[in-house]
């Protein structure tokens, strides 16, 4: 095989293989990521100088982990003499360190499965800043390389590789347990696992930074870490509503983009373009969640607002009193102006212009959206509906005067014109 | 990016023989597998040739031809669809599949938006995409349309 050919095999293996690999090396190591991540590298290296000559192993993720267990029993072994010297000898082991063997192999026979959510947990632990928790994430439990990172966060590569020396620091500091919570714990440590996954999601949906106006690849990164989190967490319903939620705005993403480029809003889009195998996977996720039982989450609540849209072939067939209800709900678990608007805008479309304009003036007096361009732009549609063009061309005009985005501005503007 | 996985027929697909228990059980563990990595989005299997037809145009005019058909290293006993990073990650997820005797797989990635775009200039990507992708989707709206009539 030519070097760079196994170079990019290895690559793969890497990908598909060091999660799993630094999961069960953490817990030998009782929660030092950073040193397991080490000894996984390490191991990478060698196969790196070794594989090129002997091709791929057939199964090349167990010759990664005995490669790093032997190197994790060497350190053990310095680990433990470092810990008589200091007279420490609560944790007495056989000299041979036969114990330290057993455990490893115990791990690895292990249902790895509980190592990675140990990870993930980790990994988004609340003592780490968000773009910690991100570069973490996407390092230990994507396989992505530093660069790799950047690239997808347009910022330099040693800023990214800074942050992740940083964060393993703050979790040793911190004495981080390796642990899967458990009891009330739990939901919040859940929570920012999930917000993690959606933030990387977002990133790549949103692309506020860059000149694209998305970034799919981090909307894969993200939906792949979700769904290796549903088969992780299945009791869990708002991280099959979570992964509902990225399946059923994935399948826009290529409807929401014009053909310069532009963003296309949901009432524009040529619904042909939206991926129906990624709607059916985001359906049968919310059937999940729903199946999981509780209260809907907020997470299952924008779901299921999603898939009102993904079901409707038009516009005027949505099921807009079902959507009104939702950002209801969604209201109350989670105020927010913004939802207050949107549910303003569905409850224009399900019970008229005048209900929906009745909610929408109620926000005018928010601080948070004074200068938020959609409250004008929404008052201003539904204003129109309503007949009322000289108070709806004024709002087009105050909303054009808001808006950063100049596609927008022309086309408030446009709107303002016509009327 | 994301593949189509063709996995080939062969003599035992084409006679409709089902796989035996022990196989089964493999060809699950490896499923489940690529729905643990968050790799696999789909995956059917499919009737042998001989309960399927072809319709083949012909000067545009379409004649239906009835299974089996006999080239069955060419034929497609089932497929799936991988979520992959790179074409070395599917071509390692490939490699682990459990083939029980001889068979081949075939790794076709599925174009996405991007692969239309990547080669042109901003002004270029938009001309392409107003002049040959915008009408290409009318057609297939107006195709569409026409079947739903």
């Amino acid at each position: 095989m030519a070097v760079p050919e196994a170079h990019r095999a290895i690559d793969a293996v890497w990908r598909i293989e060091s999660p799993r690999l630094i999961a069960g090396l953490a817990r030998i190591l009782r929660g030092d990521v950073g040193a397991a991540e080490d000894l996984a590298q390490e191991a990478l290296v060698a196969a790196l100088e070794k594989w090129p000559q002997t091709g791929v192993p057939r199964n090349p993720g167990a010759w990664l982990m005995a490669s790093a267990r032997n190197r994790a029993i060497d350190q053990l072994r310095h680990r433990r003499v470092a810990e008589r010297r200091h007279e420490d000898l609560g944790r007495e082991l056989d000299a041979g360190g036969q114990a330290a063997v057993e455990e490893l192999d115990a791990a690895i026979d292990d249902d790895i499965g509980d190592d990675l959510l140990r990870l993930i947990f980790t990994a988004c632990h609340p003592v780490l800043s968000t773009e910690a928790r991100v570069a973490l994430t996407l390092r230990l439990l994507g396989g992505l390389t530093t660069d790799e990172i950047a690239r997808a966060f347009l910022v330099p590569e040693a800023t990214v590789a800074q942050r992740i020396v940083r964060a393993k620091k703050a979790l040793a500091d911190a004495e981080v347990p390796y642990e899967v919570p458990r009891g009330a714990d739990r939901a919040a440590r859940l929570a920012s696992v999930l917000e993690v996954i959606y933030l990387i999601f977002n990133e790549g949906y949103l692309a506020t930074a860059g000149d694209g106006l998305v970034r799919p690849g981090l909307c894969e990164e993200a939906l792949r870490l979700g769904r290796i989190l549903a088969e992780l967490a299945p009791a869990e319903p708002e991280v099959h509503a979570l992964v509902a939620l990225m399946e059923l705005q994935a399948s826009r993403l290529h409807a929401r983009m014009g053909p310069s480029g532009e963003a296309v809003l949901l009432a524009d889009q040529n619904r042909g373009r939206w991926d129906q195998l990624l709607i059916r996977r985001g359906l049968a996720a919310l059937e999940r969640a729903e199946r999981a039982g509780g209260t809907p989450g907020p997470y299952a609540l924008q779901a299921a607002i999603a898939a009102c849209h993904a079901r409707a072939p038009t516009v005027e067939e949505t099921d807009w009193p079902r959507i009104a209800a939702l950002y209801g709900d969604l209201a109350r678990r989670t105020p927010s102006p913004v939802v207050e608007l949107n549910r303003a805008v569905a409850v224009g479309m399900a019970l008229g212009p005048a209900a929906g304009l009745e909610l929408a003036d109620a926000l005018t007096s928010e601080p948070a959206l004074a200068s938020y361009h959609l409250l004008p732009a929404v008052r201003a549609d539904l204003l129109a509906r309503l007949g009322r063009f000289d108070e709806a061309r004024r709002e087009f005009e105050r909303a054009a005067g808001l808006t950063r985005n100049e596609r927008e501005r022309r086309l408030l503007l446009g709107r303002a014109a016509s009327l | 990016m994301r593949f189509l996985v063709l996995g080939k027929a062969t003599k035992e697909s084409e006679a409709g023989v089902l796989p035996d228990q022990k196989d089964v059980l493999e060809m699950g563990k490896f499923n489940e597998e690529l729905v643990k990595a968050g790799v696999l989005l789909a995956a059917e299997g499919l009737h042998p040739s001989s309960k399927a037809v072809r319709i083949r145009f012909s000067g545009g005019k379409p004649t239906v031809i009835d299974g089996p058909f006999a080239e069955t290293k060419e034929l497609v006993a089932g497929f799936m669809i991988w979520q992959v990073r790179s074409k070395e990650e599917a071509i390692e997820w490939a490699k682990r599949a459990p083939v029980f005797n001889d068979g081949e797989m075939e790794l076709r990635p599925i174009f996405e938006m991007e692969d239309f775009c990547a080669d042109f200039a901003p002004e270029e990507r938009e001309q392409y995409r107003d002049r040959v992708l915008k009408p290409a989707e009318e057609l297939r709206v107006q195709a569409a349309a026409k079947t739903q009539r």
